[in-house]
């Protein structure tokens, strides 16, 4: 049987080719049933983009959940074996609230999650994937990266808890250096080290300028950052900047997040990081991390290339 | 080309002037015609007056890669982009406001009327206080006169309104200033430009 290609939309062709590098690069193929327990995501709900889900109950009286996720259900499923790392990759369906409409969607996501005794080469194999994902979406493309460890490590040395840790963080996630540094004098810092907070949240660099960036700004422990930007492959040169800007929640991920994006798309096309702490929270030992692709945002790129 | 909405009406005009002496400028938006965009090719500009409470739309759909927007708004649809700027120009007040002898009686749900719904119901949330939003669109200092709510939230520039009609500011809820926005994408794909633009702009605002 031939398939006319020609036939697919932009979406589709996008999904098979993701599929196929993931599954030449090793990773097994996810299938979920497209409902799960609603508890899942109850107990997790800080976790999903937006709280709400489509619930119902089933013919045995219990708790059921259209999916708006898929991370959490490979999560649940996922059986650690000493020693092992195991690598999924997925292309679902999932069920959101929109963060315009505020109305309920059903968004496409092929992604990756790779779960076990992951080392340096594992997170370095993920964000290679990453970029070529990108690359498959479309050829100008730039993945940005934060290290959770760096910001963390340097909100700890200011002592910066509670209130003003929070309101920090929402301000360096908007690059929003005005607020920080009233947010940072109100907490009681010294003018400097909020100078130094402020010149984190406005980082934006190839890897090897933004470690120069780090290490005037005096933030501790930069081995994370040293590593990342010696493990990053040759196609990386000029498509990688790391970015503080970009922050997960830190009660589920941990070390490194990134964001990718392509010209002529308003916002990231594919998110990720690593989510220790997630699989922490469920009982479950190891390491984990993982991106999605985001393909409804996709629909339109064939016409934002035809107008540039 | 890089994309800039700002605010149509006074706030509009004064940050424009802003823009201008920062070095970006465009002789076109001074003429005096009905175009709803005006272009300065040589420096790579395209500007367009939207309504202010449209702006941070058109930033974060990337329809604008920056945009001038007013703390309000930020905070009320919480658009996801970056603030890069605080203009402090445009600047008033967001408060509670209501009868001046009033007093919270703590014994019944307060009635708040209020075009800032989200605004309202976070202010409340964090003291803890049970509210019924009631959502207005105009006119927000009617509803408390006319015993539709107890209280207001809005925003206050010189208070004259309120004092005319016997109200008066009950609480800040926030100061509000215009601040300079970008799109998250075009930031990456444009960063130079716009920590340059960003830069001279930041050198035009007075303390």
């Amino acid at each position: 049987m031939t398939i006319d290609t020609a036939v697919l939309s932009n979406e589709e062709r996008i999904s098979f080719a993701l599929r196929s590098l993931y599954h030449r690069r090793g990773c097994k193929p996810y299938r979920m049933s497209r409902f799960e327990d609603y508890e899942l995501y109850m107990k997790n709900k800080d976790f999903l983009p937006s709280p709400e889900v489509i619930s119902f109950t089933d013919t045995n009286g219990k708790l059921k959940a259209l999916k708006p996720d898929v991370t959490l259900s490979i999560v649940r499923s996922y059986r650690p074996t000493d020693g092992e790392v195991q690598k999924f990759y997925y292309d679902e369906n999932v069920f959101r609230v929109s963060e315009t409409s505020r109305r309920f969607r059903e968004i496409r996501q092929t992604g990756l999650e790779v779960l076990g005794s992951l080392d340096a080469a594992c997170i370095d194999e993920v964000l290679s994937l990453a970029l070529e994902s990108l690359s498959l979406i479309s050829p100008d493309n730039r993945l940005c990266v934060s290290l959770l460890g760096i910001v963390e490590g340097l909100l700890d040395m200011l002592e910066l808890e509670g209130e003003a840790r929070s309101a920090v963080l929402r301000c360096m996630g908007e690059k929003n250096v005005h607020e920080l540094r009233a947010v940072c004098e109100s907490a009681g810092l010294k003018a400097g080290d909020a100078e130094r907070l402020a010149r984190l949240t406005l980082c934006s660099a190839a890897p090897q300028d933004a470690l120069s960036e780090l290490a005037a700004i005096g933030c501790p422990e930069l081995s994370e950052a040293e590593r990342l930007a010696e493990g990053l492959p040759p196609e990386a040169e000029g498509r990688v900047n790391l970015d503080f800007s970009i922050l997960g929640d830190m009660r589920y991920y941990s070390g490194i997040v990134f964001q990718g994006y392509v010209r002529g798309v308003p916002s990231s096309v594919l998110s990720g990081g690593s989510y220790d702490r997630l699989l922490h929270r469920m009982g479950k030992p190891g390491r984990a991390v993982g991106f999605a692709c985001y393909l409804d945002k996709l629909e339109r790129l064939e016409e934002v290339r035809r107008d540039a | 080309m890089l994309n800039i909405a700002l605010p149509k009406g006074r706030l509009g005009e004064k940050v424009y002037g802003m823009f201008e002496r920062a070095g970006f400028d465009c002789p076109a938006i001074r003429e005096e015609n009905r175009k709803l965009y005006f272009e300065n090719e040589a420096l790579g500009l395209r500007y367009f007056w939207v309504k202010p409470s449209d702006v941070a739309i058109y930033v974060e759909r990337g329809a604008a890669d920056i945009g001038v927007a007013g703390k309000d708004i930020l905070l009320e649809y919480a658009p996801d982009v970056y603030e890069l700027l605080d203009l402090n120009v445009g600047r008033c007040r967001m408060c509670v406001a209501g009868p001046k002898d009033f007093s919270d009686d703590l014994s019944k749900t307060l009635r708040v009327a209020t075009k800032f719904t989200s605004i309202a119901s976070d202010y409340y949330a964090s003291l803890g206080r049970d509210i019924d939003v009631i959502p207005l669109n105009g006119s927000i200092e009617l509803a408390p006169i006319l015993g539709l709510s107890d209280v207001i939230v809005d925003i206050v520039e010189t208070g004259t309104t309120l004092k005319e009609n016997n109200l008066a500011v009950l609480e800040t809820i926030v100061p509000i200033s215009a601040r300079l926005i970008a799109n998250k994408s075009s930031f990456v794909f444009y960063r130079p430009r716009i920590e340059e633009l960003t830069r001279r702009l930041s050198q035009e605002v007075k303390p």
